[in-house]
């Protein structure tokens, strides 16, 4: 088994959650985005734990599921309450915390 | 120098009568301070309380005076330690009294005349509703120049200095409702203090030098000290004798400060304040009898001989009364420092002049205010005439002030001032003719212009019955009342006889504090100097009664007149000369400097506050609240981290 | 550790009494007249204390007297310890005496919407006991500490009360004695790392610092001087750091300008002669032309702009510039009369410029301006007020008879020996004082009676009135009580000028041990005298 398929794996989808959070204006999408870049790092996380075969990188992919998963829990109020306020998701459309 | 005493070593400490002399200071001191603090209760007796407390200073001066005399000529100089006032180790100011035959002289001309000049005022002042702060004012000033003559070294003598210019001040000022009363107080305050600079330089001189400002000890070590110190010294001192006398450069301010009230003119500001300069020139006598001491002697009597002609040439040009007695207060002060500048051989004459100008100078200015009394304040000479016959004590008693001043024979003046045009001319060589020649050329000029004035006031038409005076009233002169009457004749009966009388004893009286008087003969023999003087001054007074005596005078000044007139009546430009040196300049330096503080200094402050403000604001505007952009400044600083990271690894 | 010696109870007493008082008062501000009458207790009796401290400290005992200190930070040798000196217990005394003048100034003055006067004798209060802890700190760390909080008080009394650009003056007042106050901590610890390099261990104590630092090579006195400097410089103020005295004095109320320039700025001085002359006497003779130039500078720069002002709020700052020229020049001329001059200056200037302050004050209260402009003729409106403006004028430009003079004279005979053209560029500022004072006087109260608010009071403009008839109404004189605040500033005013002793003997031996410690010498001696140093 080589690591290299994975780690180029978790590049790819690492960027793919960078470009989608970068061009969807949706923020459920963003969000997801954020949720795919997070994976891919845990992912590359498990690898390099293989690699070194040492148990810290998966340990680390555990802290970051549930700090994801908390995560998941207060930005979706957020875009739940921002949706109810002003009935549209998109993030272009509430920039209220600028200067 | 022969004949100088050395008088560190004789001061005596004072006993008996003579250990109340604090009752000098603190009588008139007492009385000001009861009137200023009682206020309007003491209204009703205010004048009286200061008149009595500067009565009884003198009663007291006349005991202390003979109480000297009883002793021997060397025990004579004592001092009196009141208490230590600034002591820090190696400085060691005391307030402490000097009592000698030259501060005794002053002493009693002070309260003498002081007292003179309170009766006066009782009268002269009755119908202004503040005389009891009047009173109070004129105490302060006794007892502020008793301190200044009695003090005991050069500290108590500058506290006394400022105090009789703050007296002044507040006298000059005393109708502080005009514009012109206030700004003369203020400009003789300041140019006052421009000699105080002198003086105040003087005495850190002589700590520097000496290690203490007593008279016992700087007397004492002077003649120790290089010559540059001791000219320095001595041309510090006169500055400060310049600003307090009204001497050149600084004499501006004496007439403007005729703006105060007449008896203080007469008081301060020609019998006694004006004469503290003679008085500190003859007190710092050790300095300036040193040989080391010539230059500072030389420079004394330039600017003793240029004051007195400038003050006899502006004198003949002024219309108003009491500006010509200031100008002439200003040349006969002029008379007494050229005779203090002359050294052991003039020192006596100087006081001696000092106390008959003090009598008749005093006397003059009385007779003004009685004039001016009755003539509703009116002070312009065109306006009077013909007033003999209405005031005739006033006309008396002027007129013998008159010829004692312009030195008529065996009058008062004609002792003092012919003894200092003599001592000029035998101080020798060219310098003697110099200032015996301005000497003599005054004299002619002082009875010039005092006939002039005798003339427009007393005698001719009365051109005040067409007039009215400014506030639109008559004019109703009439004769004053006992209260200023009796001052005047006793002032007149003084400048008759106080030359003969103290011609002869003063300068024994004196010796032990001013030395030995010695005589030196000149080129001309006394008697022809005294028939030159009265020569050149009947010359003087009968030019000025053919030039406005025998003709009808304008009730205006003539505007159409030469150039030395001209010059005159613009003060010989002094004023011009001050304004455009130091006043222009110095509110344009001002201006600049408020404009620098308030632009450049500050202006730098707020710059760099605006400054920081201002880019602070440009960069707050990358905060544009969209997400999406902060991603993405995201993504361009990671990739900036880790390609700097790359660099560092693989470079 | 904590150790004390005899009368430290007073001291802390005078460090306690005035934060009690402060917590009190705020507790009754609901009550305007009782949180006032609390106010007035406390200082008047934190006077007293003064005056007691003043009776039991012997001149000729122990340096420090009243001291008392314990463990602060152990861990970096920080102490909270206190103890005063003859230098400090005379400005303990000033503070003493001005705090119940300015509450009895204050008394009926009208503050901003919605502040209260318990609120603000609180704040004065306060501000008076971090004073009191300034002047009596000796430890540099606590000092550094002591000497920022003090802003803070400060900065509410003027950003909260103040006039119409409070905020502006408040913020530039704080920013700017701030921005000092890091430089110093610079120094501070500069010193500190010293102290661990030299013994090992660290402190702050100023007494083992002194000995630590005065030994350190030029080089290094010469930058840590010029940190502690720049706060002294700023807080004093010198030319040309002195910018944010004239908007704080212009916009704070009465009260708090005569505390800002009678007390605070003393800091800066104080700190010139407690820190600099002692801890970096090498660096202090290197740069003593600098601080030389800086000092005459102000003398004549302060007095001209004086001259120049149109305000008479801003007027009196810059007469306190220039007064603080001449006690910088005092300390740096380096000798024992100027030194003593200059402390007595510091006493004096407190009491002169306080009461100058105050009097125009109640000028101010009277016509409802502070442009000289609006002035003219009070004198024959209000004569005892006119009075009191002149005898605080003749202390401020130092006529003997004054207070004033004994040090303003004691500075300059005392500086000529060894700063001869700086003393004699100095003495020329006595005539421009002259010049500034009288111009005021004459403005406000001589000539014809001019202002909209006097001319009205007087009946019709440009006319002489006569006061028993009009004007008595609107433009009263004196009230009994500010009859009773300046009272005894016009006693002292006179009174020390004749006789100075009581504060000169208090304040020479603390100058003797600092010209020691500085390792300095009179220029004039006079023979018998053999410096001791204590």
């Amino acid at each position: 088994m080589t690591p290299t398929y994975y780690l180029l794996l978790s590049a790819l989808l690492f960027t793919i959650g960078a470009v989608g959070v970068l061009v969807r204006r949706n923020a459920i999408v963003v969000f997801m985005c954020v949720e795919l870049m997070l994976n891919a790092v845990n992912l590359s996380l498990v690898t390099f734990s293989r690699i070194n075969g040492g148990l810290d990188g998966q340990i680390m992919a555990f802290f970051v599921m549930v700090v994801a998963a908390a995560e998941v829990v207060v930005g979706l109020a957020i875009i739940m309450s921002i949706f109810r306020t002003r009935r549209t998701a998109s993030v272009d459309d509430s920039n209220l915390l600028k200067y | 120098m022969t004949g100088t005493i050395n008088l560190a070593a004789e001061v005596q400490q004072a006993s008996g009568v003579a250990n109340l002399a604090w009752l000098l200071l603190v009588l008139p001191a007492f009385g000001a301070a009861v009137l200023l603090i009682a206020g309007r209760r003491a209204d009703k007796w205010g004048h009286l309380l200061g008149s009595a407390t500067v009565i009884g200073a003198f009663a007291y001066a006349v005991l202390l005076f003979f109480d000297t005399t009883s002793l021997a000529a060397d025990d004579r100089t004592r001092e009196a330690h009141l208490f230590d006032w600034i002591s820090i180790h190696s400085l060691n100011v005391e307030f402490g009294l000097r009592l000698d035959p030259l501060s005794l002289t002053f002493v009693l001309l002070i309260t003498g005349v002081g007292s003179l000049i309170h009766i006066y005022s009782i009268g002269y002042m009755s119908d202004d509703r503040d005389r009891r702060r009047f009173f109070a004012y004129l105490n302060l000033f006794v007892s502020a120049m008793l301190l200044l003559v009695l003090g005991n070294g050069f500290v108590t003598l500058y506290f006394g200095w400022e105090g009789v210019g703050l007296a002044s001040y507040l006298l000059i000022g005393w109708y502080q409702g005009k514009d012109f009363a206030a700004t003369a107080a203020k400009k003789a305050f300041l140019m006052n203090r421009v000699g105080d600079v002198g003086l105040a330089l003087a005495i850190f001189l002589m700590f520097k030098n000496m290690g203490s400002t007593q008279y016992s000890v700087v007397f004492d070590k002077i003649g120790e000290q290089s010559t540059g110190v001791i000219v320095a010294i001595g041309i510090l001192l006169l500055l400060g004798a310049c600003g307090k006398s009204g001497q050149f450069p600084l004499q501006a301010w004496l007439p403007d400060a005729m703006a105060g009230p007449t008896p203080v003119s007469a008081l301060i500001h020609a019998a006694t304040m004006v004469t503290a300069g003679v008085y500190l020139i003859a007190r710092s006598n050790p300095l300036y009898s040193l040989p080391q001491a010539e230059d500072a002697r030389l420079v004394v009597m330039i600017v003793g001989a240029v004051t007195l002609l400038i003050g006899c040439v502006i004198g003949c040009a002024y219309d108003d009364f009491k500006k010509v007695l200031a100008y002439s207060t200003v040349s006969q002060i002029g008379y007494m420092i050229l005779a203090v500048g002359l050294g052991p051989a003039g020192y006596a004459f100087g006081i001696l002049h000092l106390l008959t100008h003090g009598f008749f100078k005093a006397g003059l200015f009385l007779g003004a205010g009685s004039v001016m009394h009755g003539m509703n304040d009116e002070g312009d000479i065109r306006r009077l005439g013909g007033l003999a016959k209405k005031m005739p004590i006033t006309f008396i008693t002027w007129t013998l002030g008159y010829l004692a001043l312009i030195g008529f024979p065996f009058l008062s003046g004609y002792f003092s001032k012919d003894a200092i045009i003599a001592a000029a001319f035998s101080e020798g060589g060219s310098r003697g003719w110099i200032f015996g020649g301005i000497a003599l050329l005054g004299a002619g000029l002082t009875a010039f212009y005092m006939t002039r004035l005798l003339i427009l006031v007393f005698l001719g038409k009365p051109r005040w019955e067409n007039l009215k005076s400014e506030d639109g009233r008559a004019y109703h002169p009439h004769e004053s009342g006992w209260t200023m009457t009796l001052p005047m004749i006793v002032l007149a009966v003084g400048s008759v006889g106080a030359g003969a009388i103290l011609s002869g004893v003063l300068p024994e009286w004196l010796a032990p504090t001013l030395g030995e008087l010695v005589e030196e003969h000149g080129p001309l023999s006394h008697t022809v100097i005294a028939i030159l003087t009265v020569a050149i001054s009947a010359i003087g007074a009968g030019i000025a009664f053919a030039l406005f005596g025998r003709r009808e005078q304008p009730v205006t000044r003539p505007q159409r007149v030469s150039f030395p007139v001209r010059a005159a009546r613009a003060d010989l430009y002094g004023n011009h000369l001050n304004e455009a040196l130091f006043a222009r300049p110095g509110v344009w330096l001002t201006r600049f400097l408020v404009f620098v503080d308030n632009r450049g200094v500050d202006g730098l402050v707020n710059g760099i506050a605006a400054g920081l403000g201002g880019s602070s604001g440009r960069l707050r505007r990358l905060q544009t609240g969209f997400v999406r952009s902060y991603a993405l400044s995201m993504l361009g600083g990671s990739i900036l981290v880790i390609a700097a990271l790359l660099m560092v690894r693989f470079a | 550790m904590s150790t004390s010696s005899t009368g430290s109870w007073l001291l802390a007493a005078l460090l306690l009494l005035p934060l009690v008082g402060a917590a009190v008062v705020v507790a009754l501000r609901g009550n305007d007249s009782t949180a006032k009458a609390a106010a007035l207790a406390f200082s008047i009796a934190e006077f007293a204390l003064a005056i007691v401290a003043w009776v039991q400290f012997e001149p000729g005992g122990a340096r420090l007297q009243q001291a008392f200190s314990f463990d602060w930070i152990p861990a970096f040798g920080v102490h909270v310890s206190f103890a005063v000196d003859g230098i400090a217990l005379a400005m303990i005394a000033v503070i003493g005496l001005l705090v119940p003048l300015v509450i009895g100034a204050g008394w009926l003055d009208k503050l901003p919407e919605g502040r209260t006067k318990g609120g603000f004798f609180a704040l004065i209060l306060l501000e008076q006991a971090l004073t009191v802890g300034v002047f009596a700190a000796t430890d540099v760390f606590l000092f550094y500490v002591l000497f920022e909080i003090m802003l803070i008080p400060m900065y509410f009394l003027i950003g909260s009360y103040g006039g119409a650009r409070r905020q502006y003056a408040a913020v530039k007042f704080f920013l700017y004695s701030f921005l000092g106050g890091l430089i110093m901590l610079a120094s501070v610890i500069g010193c500190y790392v010293l102290a661990v390099e030299q013994n090992g261990t660290g402190t702050f104590e100023w007494a083992e610092l002194v000995k630590v630092v005065s030994t350190a090579p030029l080089e290094t006195q010469i930058w840590l001087f010029l940190g502690f400097f720049a706060a002294f410089a700023i807080k004093a103020p010198l030319v040309p750091v002195h910018t944010w005295l004239p908007d704080a004095t212009a916009e704070a109320p009465i009260g708090v300008a005569v505390l800002l320039v009678g007390i605070l700025d003393k800091v800066g001085t104080f700190g010139f002669l407690r820190y600099l002359l002692p801890m970096f006497p090498l660096a202090s003779k290197e740069l003593a032309p600098l601080v030389l130039v800086l000092a005459v500078a102000g003398v004549i720069y302060g007095s001209m702009l004086a001259t120049g002002q149109r305000d008479m709020k801003r007027f009196l700052a810059y007469v306190s510039i220039a007064h603080f020229g001449f006690i910088a020049l005092g300390i740096f001329a380096f000798s024992s009369q100027a030194m003593v001059g200059s402390v007595t200056y510091m006493v004096n200037h407190s009491l002169a410029t306080g009461m100058l302050i105050l009097v125009v004050g109640m000028v101010i209260a009277r016509g409802g301006s502070s442009r000289v402009a609006d002035y003219g003729g009070m004198a024959k409106l209000t004569p005892v007020l006119a009075a009191m403006l002149l005898i605080a004028g003749l202390s401020s430009m130092s006529l003997p008879g004054t207070n004033s003079f004994v040090s303003e004279f004691l500075v300059l005979i005392g500086s000529f020996p060894n700063a001869p053209v700086y003393t004699i560029i100095a003495t020329v500022g006595m005539v421009l004082a002259a010049l500034y004072v009288l111009w005021l006087y004459q403005r406000v109260m001589q000539g014809p009676v001019r202002g909209d608010a006097l001319v009205g009071a007087a009946g019709g403009p440009g006319t002489m009135v006569d006061p028993a008839v009009g004007a008595k109404k609107a433009i009263a004189d004196l009230s009994g009580r500010e009859k009773l605040v300046l009272a005894p500033l016009v006693v002292l005013i006179i009174g020390l000028g004749f006789f100075p002793k009581p504060v000169l003997d208090v304040v020479t031996p603390a100058v003797d041990a600092t010209m020691c410690q500085a390792a300095l010498a009179d220029p004039v001696q006079s023979g018998e005298r053999q410096l001791q140093c204590r």
